[in-house]
């Protein structure tokens, strides 16, 4: 009955984003304010049922309700109740779910934040997500029906992947979902503007804040999947270039493109038609993402059970959805004039420049993940892409970004002096340099890759503390704390994002150059030697989880005589699939990680043990959360808020014709 | 309407053109980039004798197939005749590699199915099968003389890819060998 209910909701929820898509948009275009309103409360109803779906399909795992095809596949009865939850997510049909619910968050928070957005902008903007809701809800019930049931019911479920079974899990998904899903706001604010034809700094900055808290989720998520990876799968790994990774990467490098070229946009009403593309291009980036990891074009270790048809649904909508964008691009785009004119030495052109090598960094990722495909399609052959291609593409495209992104914030706008930066930037370069070789040479560990990734990573915290200084002396007189309380949150926003960057250089480099690993067969009390860790084997015992067994061994790790901690790292064998999984033990420092894995158990009583040094891994992640923070900040500023509602009313003002 | 404006439009269904064409392909049959290349090294527990190694260099100077396979692996079930086919015509030997199983339960497969392998390796965690490009089991890679991988066959072996291309193949690399 209750799956029953969920279906039912799901399919009104179908009829209102039908509605929500077509009355605003028919209201926009004849100028009919009553009709423009029923956008609101068909998207608001719309989320309601489907938050109602959603809670229904929970039911039916919280309760192991196993008539339920998915709960049967993905549940347990012994399954921990969390577990239970996020089951709901860890497959194809539910996470689809997942993906219209957080349309439906994004499109009402647009309706309750950007209430003081013209009518006639907003109908159309709510009109183009209702558009893209109604495909993804339509695929959802044609050809993914989360509550199918199955007849008979079986009588235990076979549990969700094991995988899956971590705590990691249960918010990554949704933070990747809402990023993912929130550049549809951004595309639907761009083709309310070329719908409109007014593409001017007042849709710039009506779009900044969403495009930036999309980007922010987008970052959490993808920083959250990486340290899953890490810890879950047992080899030290975080990043693989995998295509389902690939798939959230492009839209990430994108989004951060189009970020910062919406901020040009808003200040200087330049690059306008570019920054149109680029909202177009990041939402289809994400509608790709979506086909790749749905419908098994590209192998993946990530993908979940593929079907043709699904795959060709998919196609279909992104044919739609971004074919029509972007023959509306063509249209209307060329009616734009050309904004502000910059000269060569100016904050646009580093702007530019970095836009210009951050989409071609993505169309690289691109033509990587989809190469085996284009070969195959050509009968040239077929070939998988591995690192080393990634690797190499990556690494030259990615080092004039970090410095010209630290560059770009001492240029000023419009029209700057060469000489002058030349002579305020080129002794932090060369401290740089020499830096980052001291610190290569310092750790033994002198390569290109290493020398390169260390003075890029001392440009970024050079220049961010130049510039913090030199905002600091902006105000003399006033105390230190007044004047880092007076500049604005956006700014503080932009200067943590890229000292995060820094910091995850590092992390980076560190990991890549000097970590150490070693596998070993050990017997209860043995020993092992490790990056001067000394490692003691002591015990292993049985453990019983709740729906799993497992061997937990016992490591005491100790530097020199000092006892440093005790590793658990565990062995657990999960009933319901008979999945062994690996459960590591890490002793997290800030410069280092000590990781340690259990294998199997040979015949004579020794164990497997996978030993790891990780320098500097955490920084990894701690450059992503400044990374996080930065957006935060820039979305929150108050100052640029109020200008905004200032400037939407006196918008307001002119769209009443 | 400016044709640069166009572009983008352009590139996508280029780009579409592809895709659908992709969703009529089998990615599976995409073969692994090692072939022609070294076998990745490995040193792993016997599964019969789990006390002791063995590596890629004990099969040196032969001409050997390794087969990943599991327990829990249906079509490794499906493939296994072909296998002890394989073994009983003494062509080839042919190295297990159990792939994310556990002892018991791949020791029992070998006793109630027969044992086709010279010798079985443990890869309980995968990790060697990383190294491999294993997608899935049950997949085949025939390694030459010098430990070069000659070629991988993704999914169960049957009689026709057995006579018409693993045997062939085998038999050229014996007479250049």
């Amino acid at each position: 009955m209750i799956a029953e209910l969920g279906h039912l909701a799901l399919i009104l929820a179908l009829v209102l984003s039908l509605v929500q898509a077509t009355v605003p948009l028919v209201g926009a275009n004849r100028n009919r304010l009553a009709l423009m309103a029923v956008g609101r409360p068909a998207a608001q109803g719309q989320l309601l049922f489907i938050v109602f779906a959603y809670v229904c399909l929970t039911w039916t795992f919280i309760t192991s309700d196993f008539s339920v095809a998915l709960a049967a596949s993905n549940s347990h009865t012994a399954t921990p109740l969390i577990y239970k939850i996020t089951g709901v997510w860890g497959n194809h049909e539910g996470s689809l779910v997942l993906w219209a619910m957080s349309l439906s968050l994004w499109t009402v928070a647009v309706t309750i934040f950007s209430r003081n957005l013209p009518e006639p902008f907003m109908a159309r903007v709510l009109g183009v997500l209702g558009w893209i809701s109604a495909g993804f809800l339509s695929f959802t019930l044609v050809t993914s029906n989360p509550f199918h049931r199955l007849i008979p019911a079986v009588a235990e479920g076979r549990d969700l992947n094991p995988l899956l079974q971590d705590p990691g899990m249960i918010i990554h998904p949704p933070l990747l979902y809402m990023g993912y899903v929130g550049f549809a706001v951004a595309f639907a604010f761009a083709i309310a503007a070329l719908l409109t034809g007014r593409m001017d700094a007042a849709w710039a900055r009506w779009s900044r804040p969403w495009t930036t808290i999309a980007w922010v989720f987008l970052t959490a998520g993808i920083a959250v999947g990486s340290g899953w990876a890490y810890y879950e799968l047992g080899w030290g790994g975080w990043w693989f270039w995998d295509p389902v990774e690939n798939a959230s990467f492009m839209p990430w490098l994108l989004g951060t493109a189009l970020m910062h070229s919406l901020a040009v946009t808003e200040k200087r009403g330049a690059f306008r038609s570019w920054t149109i593309l680029l909202a177009i291009s990041t939402f289809s980036m994400s509608l790709l993402g979506t086909f790749l990891v749905r419908s098994g074009v590209i192998t993946s270790v990530h993908a979940f059970a593929t079907d043709p048809t699904r795959g060709l649904y998919i196609l279909a909508l992104l044919v739609l959805v971004i074919g029509v964008s972007l023959v509306l691009f063509a249209w209307r785009a060329p009616k734009l004039s050309g904004g502000g004119t910059f000269s060569l030495a100016s904050r646009e052109s580093s702007l530019l420049a970095n836009n210009v090598l951050l989409a071609v960094a993505t169309g690289a990722v691109m033509l990587g993940t989809l190469y085996p495909l284009f070969l195959d399609a050509l009968n040239l052959g077929k070939i998988s892409v591995g690192p080393p291609y990634f690797e190499a593409t990556f690494v030259p495209l990615m080092t004039p970004v970090v410095i010209l992104m630290m560059v770009g914030p001492f240029v000023r706008w419009k029209n700057d002096d060469i000489n002058r930066i030349m002579r305020r930037l080129s002794v932090s370069l060369i401290v740089s340099i020499a830096l980052g070789l001291g610190a290569a040479v310092l750790i033994g560990h002198v390569t290109w890759r290493t020398v390169l990734g260390l003075s890029l990573a001392a440009w970024v915290l050079i220049a961010s503390i130049k510039l913090l200084m030199g905002r600091m002396a902006d105000r003399q007189g006033a105390s230190a704390g007044a004047r880092m309380r007076g500049i604005p949150a956006s700014w503080w926003g932009m200067w943590l994002a890229h000292l995060g960057i820094g910091i995850f250089i590092i992390g980076v480099t560190m990991v890549e150059s000097i970590d150490q690993h070693v596998d070993m067969k050990m017997r209860p009390g043995q020993t092992a030697q490790l990056a001067g860790y000394t490692f003691t084997f002591r015990s292993v015992e049985g453990v019983q989880g709740p729906n799993f067994d497992a061997a937990r061994a016992t490591i005491d790790v100790a530097r020199g005589e000092r006892h440093m901690t005790t590793l658990t790292p565990e062995k657990r064998l999960y009933h319901a699939q008979q999945m062994p999984m690996t459960e590591v033990s890490i002793h997290v420092r800030p410069l280092r990680d000590v990781y340690v894995s259990l294998g199997d158990r040979l015949e004579d009583g020794s164990w497997l043990v996978s030993l790891y040094y990780k320098p500097f891994i955490s920084w990894i992640w701690v450059g992503c959360i400044l990374m996080g923070l930065g957006g935060i900040f820039a979305a929150a500023d108050r100052r640029y808020r109020k200008l905004a509602e200032r400037r939407v009313a006196a918008g307001a003002l002119q769209q009443t014709t | 309407m400016k044709a640069k404006f166009l572009v983008p439009l352009f590139l996508f269904f280029v780009l579409i053109g592809f895709l659908a064409y992709g969703l009529g392909l089998n990615p599976r049959e995409v073969p692994s980039p090692l072939v022609g290349k070294p076998a990745p090294q490995f040193q792993l527990a016997k599964l019969d004798a789990p006390d002791t190694y063995f590596g890629l260099e004990d099969m040196r100077g032969k001409v050997w197939l390794l087969n990943v396979w599991a327990s829990w692996c249906v079509s490794c079930r499906q493939e296994h005749p072909v296998l002890v086919e394989l073994q009983r015509s003494g062509l080839v030997p042919v190295v297990g590699l159990n792939y994310k199983d556990t002892l018991d339960a791949a020791k029992g497969w070998l006793r109630d199915y027969g044992n086709p392998y010279v010798v079985n390796v443990v890869d309980m965690d995968g990790r060697v099968g990383i190294d491999y490009g294993v997608y899935g089991t049950p997949e085949t890679f025939l390694i030459d003389q010098d430990g070069i991988i000659r070629y991988k066959h993704i999914g169960p072996l049957n009689r026709d890819a057995v006579r018409n291309v693993l045997l062939p193949k085998i038999a050229e690399l014996t007479r250049a060998g």
